[in-house]
């Protein structure tokens, strides 16, 4: 069971003016912060995960811990596309996206028939035993060392990537645009409505004659095909893949993303990416240990406190206000 | 026949070490439904303050063991009333999220009082030895560890079974609005087993400690395979968990004889399987799904 409060910015399919909010701010980063490109681009790379992970979690309420299988599939599947040749960035990051969705596909008839504890378990399992199987494969994977050596041809034929990051952080923003776009109307159609139908009560949506496990493992795939696509981003931008990407803590980073944010709402994700990742930093420029604490109690005031995350808290803030 | 004895000696006590970690989870998760995924935090503190105090103040370890393990009962009685108290009835999405931050928190700290890498244990001179049998010889260590390991167990299966208070909690696991309709005080037998658990946890991560190197990220690293024993094992149920973590540890220790290279994920691979397969635990009588 996840508890998911009604999103006020979803729930009617047009649009509102507070959308187009992120998007002026990611311009705006770029013009009043261009020494810190890098790091916004890592920003705009997880708010895509955590994008993904919300289609997975808030909306279909699968309570999975192994979604950087998915993540790490894109980005290693990115690496050896460029690497047998093919640098054209764009194809290369929606065929890793697609790589990761087969794997969901095949993967999801099995898992979604399980919910709760042994869900969770299963998830997890598997997301171990992909690392540890990644480990091992040092020709595919390049074990320890990661996968280098590999550039991508000029965006679309002309941008090229300069050691600014302008382009890199461009190309970032415009695949989370476009996803996001796809992914919000893939949640306001009728197959997103069951979607959270089957959170809300799966029995009940069975009872009415929906597929349960047909629109989980669609929207599992879909899911993981957008984690693949981040993790494909986060390969071409960095022109290096790491065992990282595999690892617990590429999960654990796209849930604390999506929960600090507000679940269930998309945009949750937007504004939860850069307030994790800007903490992050700097508390691991601070003291890498210290960051276990700062993370630790994170987590555990969001959630005795934090109802809805960040968007959720701001909702009730300004419901209060305008009442007054 | 000494391979055999080899796989058989090792996987028995790697797995009673398991078990008496995994055995309170299976409990508690069965009594409150409650995923706790902190719980091989208290093992990794048991682990560590036992071996600190050997180490640092000199203590007999025997003494070090007991001191550890009520230390890590009264801090997991703390933790339950401050926090867990909160959970009940809370969705599973918090409830992960919640045990993830407590695990995040005790990595914190056994790096800020331990270092960030492995806590280097030495066995007292008395266990480090090897005792023959004629036919072979066996680690004394291995051997205690087995003793200890199925007293522990036993006296945990006569207090489950055979008195009152075992037969209010199967009651509970069972059926809990019903326990409590019949005058069971569930909530109280919760922080009971809670620390009951926690306290075995600390004493599997304290003998355990040779065989599972104590390193701050202990409680996510055995986490999987402690939370499989919990799947496998079915809710509540300790017969079941000290079955399905000596087979579990003796799959292991042959993967690792024989199969060196791939053993580690083989393992889980094969565990995964049977947990999709046997949804409701390895030795569930009927499947009523």
């Amino acid at each position: 069971m996840i508890a998911v409060e009604r999103s006020p910015l979803l729930s009617r399919h047009r649009f509102l003016w507070p959308e187009t909010l992120f998007w002026l701010a990611a311009v705006a980063v770029y013009l009043l912060f261009p020494q810190y490109l890098a790091i916004a681009t890592s920003v705009m790379i997880m708010a895509l995960f955590a994008v993904s992970y919300d289609l997975a979690i808030g909306f279909g309420g699968i309570l999975t811990l192994g979604h950087a299988v998915f993540f790490g599939i894109g980005a290693y599947s990115a690496a050896w596309i460029a690497l047998l040749g093919w640098t054209e960035p764009l194809t290369g990051a929606l065929a890793s996206g697609m790589i990761a969705a087969a794997f969901a596909g095949a993967l999801g008839p099995f898992l979604l028939r399980l919910t709760g504890l042994p869900l969770i378990m299963v998830t997890l399992g598997v997301s171990v035993i992909v690392h540890e199987a990644a480990n091992k494969a040092g020709w595919l994977t390049g074990g320890d060392d990661g996968l280098t050596g590999f550039s991508m041809s000029p965006l679309l034929g002309w941008f090229r990537w300069s050691v600014f990051g302008d382009t890199k952080y461009f190309y970032a923003l415009a695949w989370l645009l476009v996803i996001f776009y796809l992914v919000r109307r893939v949640v306001a159609s009728p197959f997103g409505v069951a979607l959270q139908g089957i959170r809300e009560n799966a029995l009940r949506m069975r009872l009415v004659g929906t597929s349960t496990l047909r629109h989980l493992v669609v929207a599992y795939s879909i899911s993981a095909g957008v984690a693949g696509v981040a993790g494909a981003v986060s390969a071409q931008t960095n022109t290096f893949v790491g065992l990282g990407v595999l690892s617990l803590d590429t999960t654990i980073d796209g849930l604390v993303i999506v929960v600090l944010g507000g679940i269930g709402t998309l945009y949750g994700s937007l504004v939860g990416a850069p307030v994790y990742m800007l903490v992050k930093h700097f508390a691991q420029q601070w003291n890498p240990f210290y960051w276990m604490f700062v993370i630790g109690t994170l987590l555990i005031v969001v959630v005795r406190f934090g109802r809805g995350g960040l968007l959720g808290m701001a909702d009730v803030a300004l419901k209060r206000l305008l009442r007054r | 026949m000494t391979v055999a004895s080899f796989i058989l000696l090792y996987g028995i006590s790697y797995g009673l070490v398991l078990c008496l970690i995994a055995v309170g989870l299976v409990v508690t998760m069965g009594l409150m439904r409650v995923v706790n995924l902190a719980h091989g935090a208290f093992a990794a503190i048991g682990g560590y303050l036992s071996t600190g105090l050997m180490a640092e103040a000199g203590v007999p370890l025997p003494l070090a063991i007991v001191a550890a393990v009520a230390a890590v009962a009264l801090f997991s009685l703390a933790i339950e009333r401050l926090i867990f108290a909160h959970l009940y009835g809370a969705s599973e999405l918090d409830q992960v999220l919640l045990t993830i931050g407590l695990n995040f928190l005790a990595i914190g700290g056994l790096t800020l009082a331990f270092g960030p890498n492995v806590y280097p244990t030495r066995l007292p001179s008395w266990l480090a030895g090897n005792v023959d049998f004629g036919f072979r010889a066996f680690e004394v260590y291995r051997l205690v560890v087995i003793a200890v390991g199925f007293l522990v167990m036993t006296a945990l299966f006569v207090v489950f079974e055979l008195t009152t208070i075992g037969a209010q909690l199967r009651a509970s696991v069972d059926n809990r609005s019903m326990a409590q309709a019949a005058g069971i005080n569930v909530p109280r037998l919760f922080s009971l087993t809670f620390v009951v658990g926690s306290g075995l946890a600390a004493l599997g991560g304290a003998i355990g400690a040779p065989m599972l190197p104590l390193e701050p990220t202990y409680p996510f690293k055995y986490l999987v395979l402690v939370l499989i024993i919990v799947a496998l094992s079915g809710f509540g149920r300790v017969k079941d968990a000290l079955g399905v973590s000596i087979l579990i540890g003796i799959v292991e220790t042959a993967g690792r004889y024989f199969l060196p290279a791939v053993s580690g994920f083989l393992v889980y691979a094969l565990l995964i399987v049977l947990i999709i397969w046997r949804r409701d635990g390895l030795f569930a009588r009927s499947s009523a799904s």
